[in-house]
């Protein structure tokens, strides 16, 4: 402003560098567990998000909190995908790889694009480093490796040092500014706004101003690097995104659940009671929903998965909508009480962040592989209703769905996300308060027969009616032993069991009434049929896109609901001459298809703990035509 | 009368349900005597919920004519806690066995008890599995022959008591079945205690373990065998012939009150000091070389769990508003698309 020379903008932006305009975008930081990968990440899918471009992100990080620095084992990465058109995934090559230790190099270039942007911390090469990495020899003086990409070596470390020199802070201080060195260099390169950032650097640091002054210094220091060195010369434009109109914010597949939650609570007028024990990576549902109590909330942190399910279910009983979270092994853990909330009729959500298994497997990374432990991972003829999200802003929708299944037939739900889409973030349209649709939920107050209260007679939907603790007149017992049809009283006899089994089957078989009939993206009929759930969504209906663009005749169903199938599914089935199932896993849902449709479904399986890339799904595709 | 509280008696609390103990089973004592004790307490019937797992006594649930949940092996502390933390305004009693509580449902136990969840349990101690007929249990003497240990268990025990006390438990408490007038006037003490109230009932399961109190329940011996605590008065039992003193190495030790020793001098109980171990001390005399205590042996007040669960949500109601829907999904960095 103050400048009395007349220069273009772009140039006041650009350092008078060159700018090209790019539609798609991806870019991955990445270093070690302790160089504060998540959280540059984070920030620039927060300003991309609030320039208005699409975006996608795949957090990937170590189980290990800090497994040892430098190490192959512990490093951290966040890739993130921003667009000037909508977007369904994080990418499948990275343009831009910013490398801050010879580790993460190793681990991550191969993602690289030939002819990408390669930035690396040259400071952090030195001989110990690389040694740790398992390079024989500095890859920086490797000219076969670096060949195919545009490399930047910056001495990231000590330009952080010089940045905030004078401040006081110590060496180890200084360094760990470094990481906000390396996005204000990636902001410049993308002409993204920092003020967000800075904004929040400024609230987050409030208490401490040596450490504000700092980070805020050396995010200056990396745009000024980029603006002012001859090393870069071009920098890129990605316009924002024609997304329909509406107020967005960025918001993770966890958070969005948690809101869902809330928001479905709410509006019904009734108490959330959510019960958890902490587990990677559903612990952030627990954290989002201890923060709003002031919606009536009441969280329990319970000593392990068994108590919090069957604290749920207790709630449950006593009126409120009760939800339990967690990930694979504390599924198994919970198993038997979800089977007591299914014979006690009762309603409830069991959410299931999916993470690699089996047993422990890969707490961090995403899977599908929980969708027959789901179906059937409980004892006895156990079946419960599954709803499965496909994005992490679908989560809010989604979970809704599932609460008004659970409500309104008197059943435990159980809802799927992953690690993918559970902290992979996108630009989330806020619903308008009359866009969101109360679920209606009524306890029973008065006898429902002249005998008194009947707790299993039942309506049309063959849901039992809810009457809670402190109603009076109503008084009676539920429990896991059989019980009679209608009264609820224990029952051991023989035809009433088989009776009373069928009867919960029917009535979860008969949510097809109540669920929309499934839909297709693409022609009515052809040559290739794709049946996808979950979290792979994104990468299925690009490359489904792909070919369609190319003439093919590929058509998609992504399913929500995976217990009961929407009632046209075997119809649609039949139109086609094959269906493909990518899943996460050995083929879970296509045995489900096969057996229930009687159809010779092909499996593309991938179990690696990352998600599909779009290239692979669109070669299985081509592969069938 | 001035107030509207409901007049209610036993029979108002008896379900229609076929009772199906064994005959001269311990737990018929244990529900009637609860059946006594709730109508004296001037609540709604509607207000109380008995929660309980698996084992016989679990089966108590259907036996009341309240609010019940008859659930899964070891898991109706955490069930009970839910409803609590959900109606806070329910007297939620559980219902337990010495299996289901101290074995299979340890972890729950504990935990609902350190976190003071104002819950009443009453744990029927019977020192055997009855209901999968006649294993050993957590609180089976070593060298018990059963059914799955032939050559004797090679277990040590559980003492209900100090597992309670170790989970810091404001209110702990022991009685037996057949002790009538005791157990009511346990249960009611229970019933007004304000947090977690546990209580363990020696209750005789006369089919797989016949006689395991006998020491406590013969008339001709409990009086040498059993010693009653009242707050604040000595201990003393034997009819009055022997009382307990603590000599210098902190340790209880029974003296004969034949003149030589001051009734100053005895074990005087103190069932609110806050520091436990005079409760300790009493949880861990057991028969046969001591009397074993019966009644209250701690009674401490703390604030409750579901009363702070429910305070904290009034907290944040009262700090930042009634939650507002449109505030909370617009919240962060938010931006518009034309």
């Amino acid at each position: 402003m103050s400048s009395t020379v007349d220069v273009p903008e772009a140039e006041q932006q650009g350092g008078g560098k060159r700018t090209e305009t790019v539609e798609t975008v991806v870019v991955r930081f990445c270093g070690d567990s302790g160089d504060g990968m998540q959280l540059v990440g984070t920030q620039m899918t927060n300003v991309s998000a609030i320039y208005g471009n699409d975006v996608s992100t795949l957090p990937d990080f170590p189980a290990e909190i800090r497994a040892p620095a430098g190490t192959l084992a512990g490093v951290s990465g966040y890739q993130l995908c921003f667009s000037n058109h909508d977007i369904f995934t994080p990418g499948d090559a990275v343009d831009t790889l910013v490398s801050m230790n010879p580790a993460a190099l190793k681990t991550n270039i191969a993602d690289l694009k030939r002819g990408g942007t390669l930035i690396v911390n040259e400071d952090a090469f030195d001989k110990s480093n690389v040694a740790k990495a398992t390079y024989e020899s500095n890859p920086l003086d490797d000219e076969d490796l670096l060949q195919p990409y545009r490399v930047h070596k910056v001495p990231m470390t000590r330009l952080t040092r010089d940045a905030v020199d004078g401040l006081g802070l110590t060496v180890r201080e200084a360094d760990r500014c470094k990481n906000f060195f390396a996005l204000g260099l990636i902001y410049w390169l993308y002409e993204r706004d920092a003020t967000p950032t800075e904004e929040w650097i400024k609230a987050k640091f409030a208490k401490l101003p040596h450490i504000q002054e700092a980070n805020l210094r050396a995010l200056r220091a990396g745009y000024n690097f980029g603006f002012s060195t001859e090393s870069f010369t071009v920098h890129y434009h990605v316009e924002p995104a024609k997304l329909p109109p509406g107020k967005y914010r960025k918001l993770t597949g966890n958070e969005a659940t948690a809101l869902g939650l809330i928001t479905a609570a709410k509006l019904a007028g009734r108490g959330l009671f959510y019960a958890g024990y902490p587990i990677t990576p559903a612990s952030d549902i627990l954290h989002e929903l201890s923060a709003h109590k002031n919606f009536g909330v009441k969280t329990f942190q319970a000593e392990d998965e068994i108590a919090a399910m069957s604290a749920a279910v207790g709630a449950s009983y006593a009126g409120q909508l009760a939800v339990t979270a967690s990930s694979g092994p504390g599924i198994c853990l919970k198993g038997e009480a979800m089977g007591l909330g299914m014979i006690a009729e009762l309603p409830m959500i069991i959410v299931n962040v999916q993470r690699g298994g089996p047993s422990t497997g890969l707490p961090t990374k995403t899977e599908q592989s929980d969708l027959l432990l789901s179906m059937f991972g409980r004892n006895g003829e156990s079946p419960l209703p599954i709803v499965a999200a496909q994005s992490p802003g679908d989560c809010f929708h989604a979970v809704q769905e599932a609460m008004e299944i659970a409500v309104n037939f008197m059943v435990p739900v159980v809802f799927l996300t992953d690690g993918y889409i559970a902290n992979g973030a996108e630009p989330w349209r806020i619903p308008t308060t009359d866009e969101l649709k109360p679920i209606k939920v009524e306890h029973q107050t008065e006898p429902n027969s002249e005998h008194g209260y009947l707790p299993y007679k039942r309506d049309e939907k063959l849901a039992r009616p809810w009457a809670v603790p402190g109603t009076p007149g109503l008084e009676h017992r539920v429990g896991g032993i059989e019980k009679a049809d209608i009264t609820g009283h224990v029952s051991y006899d023989p035809d009433n069991h088989e009776f009373m089994v069928r009867l919960r089957a029917r009535k979860v078989a008969s949510i097809e009434d109540f669920i929309p009939e499934q839909e297709v993206d693409g022609p009515e009929s052809g040559d290739v049929l794709l049946i996808s759930w979950g979290g792979t969504y994104g990468a299925v209906r690009t490359a489904v896109r792909q070919l369609q663009t190319e003439g093919k005749a590929v058509a998609h169903a992504h399913l929500r609901f995976l217990n009961p199938f929407p009632k046209n599914l075997g119809d649609i089935i039949s139109r086609y001459k094959k269906v493909l199932v990518p899943e996460l896993n050995m083929g879970q849902l296509r045995m489900l298809l096969r057996d229930k449709y009687l159809v010779d479904a092909i499996g593309l399986n991938k179990i690696k703990g990352k998600p599909f890339l779009v290239s692979e799904v669109a070669a299985a595709i081509d592969e069938l035509l | 009368m001035s107030t509207d509280l409901p007049v209610l008696s036993p029979k108002d609390f008896a379900s229609d349900q076929e009772i199906r103990w064994c005959p001269r089973c311990g737990d018929y004592s244990i529900l009637a005597q609860m059946k006594k004790v709730l109508p004296t307490l001037g609540i709604p019937k509607e207000k109380f919920v008995f929660v309980s797992g698996i084992g016989c006594s679990s089966r108590f649930p259907y036996y009341m004519d309240t609010y019940g949940f008859h659930s899964i092996h070891g898991r109706a502390p955490a069930i009970a806690t839910g409803i609590k933390l959900a109606q806070p305004g329910q007297q939620v009693w559980v219902i337990t066995g010495d299996g289901d509580a101290l074995s299979i449902g340890g972890n729950h136990l504990m935990h609902a008890i350190r976190r003071n969840v104002d819950l009443k349990i009453i744990l029927f101690n019977n020192q055997i599995y009855g209901l999968t007929k006649g294993q050993y249990s957590p609180t089976s003497p070593t060298g018990k022959r059963t059914k799955s240990t032939p050559m004797g268990s090679v277990d040590h025990p559980l003492n209900p008591l100090s597992v309670a006390l170790g989970s810091e438990a404001t209110f702990v408490a022991r009685s037996v079945d057949v002790d009538i007038r005791h157990l009511t006037a346990t249960l009611e003490r229970a019933a007004h205690h304000k947090g977690t109230a546990f209580v363990e009932v020696y209750q005789d399961c006369n089919v797989f373990n016949g006689g395991a109190f006998k020491f406590a329940t013969d008339k001709k011996v409990k009086q040498d065998n059993i010693v009653y605590l009242e707050h604040g008065k000595p201990l003393i039992f034997a009819n009055g012939k022997k009382g307990i003193r603590v000599n210098e190495g902190s340790r209880p030790e029974i003296v004969d009150l034949d003149g030589s020793v001051p009734e100053d001098d005895l074990l005087f109980h103190d069932e609110k000091v806050t520091e436990p171990s005079l409760a300790f001390m009493l949880a861990r005399m057991r028969y046969p070389e001591f009397p074993e205590p019966m009644g209250v042996l701690r009674a401490v007040e703390k604030p409750t769990y579901d009363e702070q669960v429910n305070q904290q949500v009034e907290d944040a109601i009262a700090e930042k508003g009634e939650g507002d829907l449109d505030k909370l999904l617009n919240r962060g960095d938010t931006w518009e698309v034309k």
